[in-house]
């Protein structure tokens, strides 16, 4: 392994379970796409190493039991300048009547000095990929590395496709370098310039702070996106403030449209395809595994529906935000025609290539042949005892998953609860025994009958 | 020690051809197969199994993995073929125009799961079925 590969072992997750509101219902168990979540004392666990943050679990929880860590706000006083960076889908989220005046005078008054959209440079990034394209021919199609969800999914489930991955840098990252050198050539100091990047989702969080593909972020602080949504609702004014052009003096179509479905795409005038939604990306990466695609140049694969629009920290509907933005999007000239400094550029575009990304073998039984094909036969001996009605009520999403975790150590028979009921017929174990096997998984207690408890009344669905 | 896997195969039920070979492809990820091989391996299985359901009335696909290899024996029930030799051929098929329209049938399976695989041995009795035995080693 070459030094610069990052260490696939090193995992960082933005997405917290609140053991306060967590009662271990199973949804988001069910829904995970890579079967990371197992329930434990009646609460959702996160398997690190599986997680790929893309937030369907908080999507799905009825307790509003996940969270998403975030910095501080106050600590953009820790330095002189204080840039807020932020992702034009920010701006659609919003009702029609406030403007991005509005919006832009909203974030300067909550104690930003700089205001500054992150798609602003996208023009050396459209250079840099179609480069990357020219230049690497030996991978058809070439995946876009936009969404870190999907370049975590690849990491970890389909190793065979991380040469396809294009080892271009994130437009947060270009704009964070443009937004650091456009500062210091009005006579900022580095040191004084602190970047606070607006996360829309739990993904894009765990690539700034934690980055793969890259040594270290450039970002001083993240902060979720819904966050700033409603601090900025409170304090936006209904006058409309005087226009301040700066903060998106280089914006252009291409840019408004890059984290909308085909934002990428539509750039390959070649065969190309976007996909959004991590169920049906997970669908094509499969039939591209075994070569079972049609010759296509560039693939566009975004973990949620509507890609950015439909990110998990954003507050409007994502269709909505979509339509603002294409609309917003028409006012604004092509990228082709537009020319951030040539000066800064040159700084900058030199710093868009990431470094390759080292597979991760995290659903293997064993890294042993012999022991992985034992391990093997006796999940398919289990799997004969269990119901195959994927109940969840083991605390596994389904009776193959518990057949796993039996073999990896993880899991017992008694954690089937119809495994249960027949030892109990047979006379093999008594109610009592069975009972607080059921109590292990799902703490003690919660069988009682009362009215009270959390999620009995479907509160929340 | 080895794994078994069965799976029984429906001719003309094109919209479940490949759910053999997908699964297989989960077993063989499961065991940290090298992925390359892994590929060959699900590229020659899947193209046998369009064969079985595009050619066949019914088949029956036995997966046995050991240390060493995998071997995949497909046992159908149907047309047969009637000279394996100018079915090997690249571009030779003798499929319906309804399975072409399908997007099957190109002629190109068995030369591709020849190029895929390490043995292949296919015994076939005209209107009776066929066998087909492939070996890959890891």
């Amino acid at each position: 392994m070459k030094n610069n590969t990052l260490n696939s072992t090193s995992k960082y997750h933005a997405i917290k379970v609140d053991p306060a509101k967590c009662f271990g219902c199973t949804h988001c168990m069910k829904v995970c796409p890579t079967e990371a979540i197992r329930i434990r004392n009646g609460l959702a666990v996160i398997n690190d190493q599986r997680c790929v943050d893309c937030g369907n679990c908080m999507r799905v929880c009825p307790a509003d039991a996940f969270y998403i860590l975030q910095d501080d706000l106050s600590r953009i006083y820790d330095f002189k300048y204080r840039v807020v960076l932020f992702p034009s889908v920010m701006i659609g989220q919003f009702p029609d009547h406030i403007s991005e005046g509005q919006i832009y005078q909203a974030l300067l008054q909550l104690g930003f000095t700089h205001v500054f959209e992150v798609e602003q440079p996208i023009q050396w990034l459209i250079e840099a990929i179609r480069e990357y394209h020219r230049d690497h021919t030996d991978h058809r199609p070439l995946i876009s590395s936009f969404c870190p969800a999907i370049v975590r999914l690849i990491q970890i489930k389909y190793p065979s496709l991380i040469d396809h991955i294009v080892l271009v840098k994130a437009p947060h990252d270009l704009a964070a370098h443009f937004a650091i050198e456009k500062l210091k050539q009005q006579g900022a100091r580095e040191e004084e310039i602190g970047i606070f990047y607006v996360a829309p989702c739990s993904a894009k969080i765990v690539a700034v702070r934690r980055p793969l593909g890259e040594k270290e972020s450039i970002v001083n602080g993240v902060i979720n996106m819904n966050e700033l949504y409603n601090r900025v609702m409170k304090v936006v004014s209904k006058e409309e403030p005087a226009d301040n052009p700066a903060c998106r003096e280089h914006l252009t179509r291409e840019g408004i449209l890059w984290c909308l479905p085909r934002g990428e795409a539509r750039l390959f005038k070649k065969r190309s395809m976007a996909i959004d939604g991590i169920h049906n990306v997970v669908k094509m990466l499969e039939k591209l595994e075994i070569d079972d695609v049609p010759e296509i140049d560039f693939l566009e694969l975004r973990s949620c529906d509507q890609s950015c629009a439909g990110g998990i920290l954003l507050s409007g509907n994502r269709f909505l935000t979509v339509e603002r933005l294409q609309r917003r999007s028409r006012h604004y000239p092509l990228a082709a025609e537009s020319s951030p400094e040539q000066e800064i550029k040159e700084k900058v575009v030199g710093r868009l290539a990431a470094d390759p990304i080292a597979p991760a073998q995290v659903f293997r039984l064993d890294a042993d042949l012999a022991r992985a094909i034992e391990k093997m036969d006796k999940v398919n001996r289990i799997i004969c005892q269990l119901p195959a009605i994927d109940c969840g009520a083991c605390g596994a999403p389904n009776c193959h998953a518990l057949a796993e975790d039996m073999v990896m150590g993880m899991a017992k028979m008694s954690d089937c609860i119809y495994l249960q009921q027949r030892w109990q017929k047979e006379g093999k174990i008594t109610s009592n025994r069975a009972f607080s096997n059921l109590e292990k998984t799902w703490g003690e207690g919660r069988f009682e009958a009362d009215c009270n408890k959390k999620g009995a009344r479907n509160e929340g669905f | 020690m080895a794994v078994e896997l069965t799976y029984q195969v429906k001719g003309g039920d094109f919209s479940h051809a490949g759910d053999a070979s997908s699964q297989v492809k989960k077993v063989l990820k499961q065991l940290d197969i090298d992925p390359k091989k892994i590929k060959s391996i699900v590229i020659a299985l899947y193209e046998a199994e369009v064969n079985v359901v595009a050619h066949a009335l019914e088949g029956v696909i036995r997966v046995t993995v050991d240390e060493e290899k995998i071997t995949m024996l497909l046992t159908d029930r149907g047309a047969g073929i009637p000279d394996i030799e100018l079915a090997m051929r690249e571009g030779y098929s003798t499929a319906s125009k309804e399975v072409r329209e399908m997007g099957f049938g190109a002629g190109m399976g068995l030369p591709n799961i020849k190029r895929n695989t390490d043995l292949l041995e296919i015994t076939s009795e005209p209107g009776q079925g066929t066998t087909v035995k492939m070996v890959n080693f890891f």
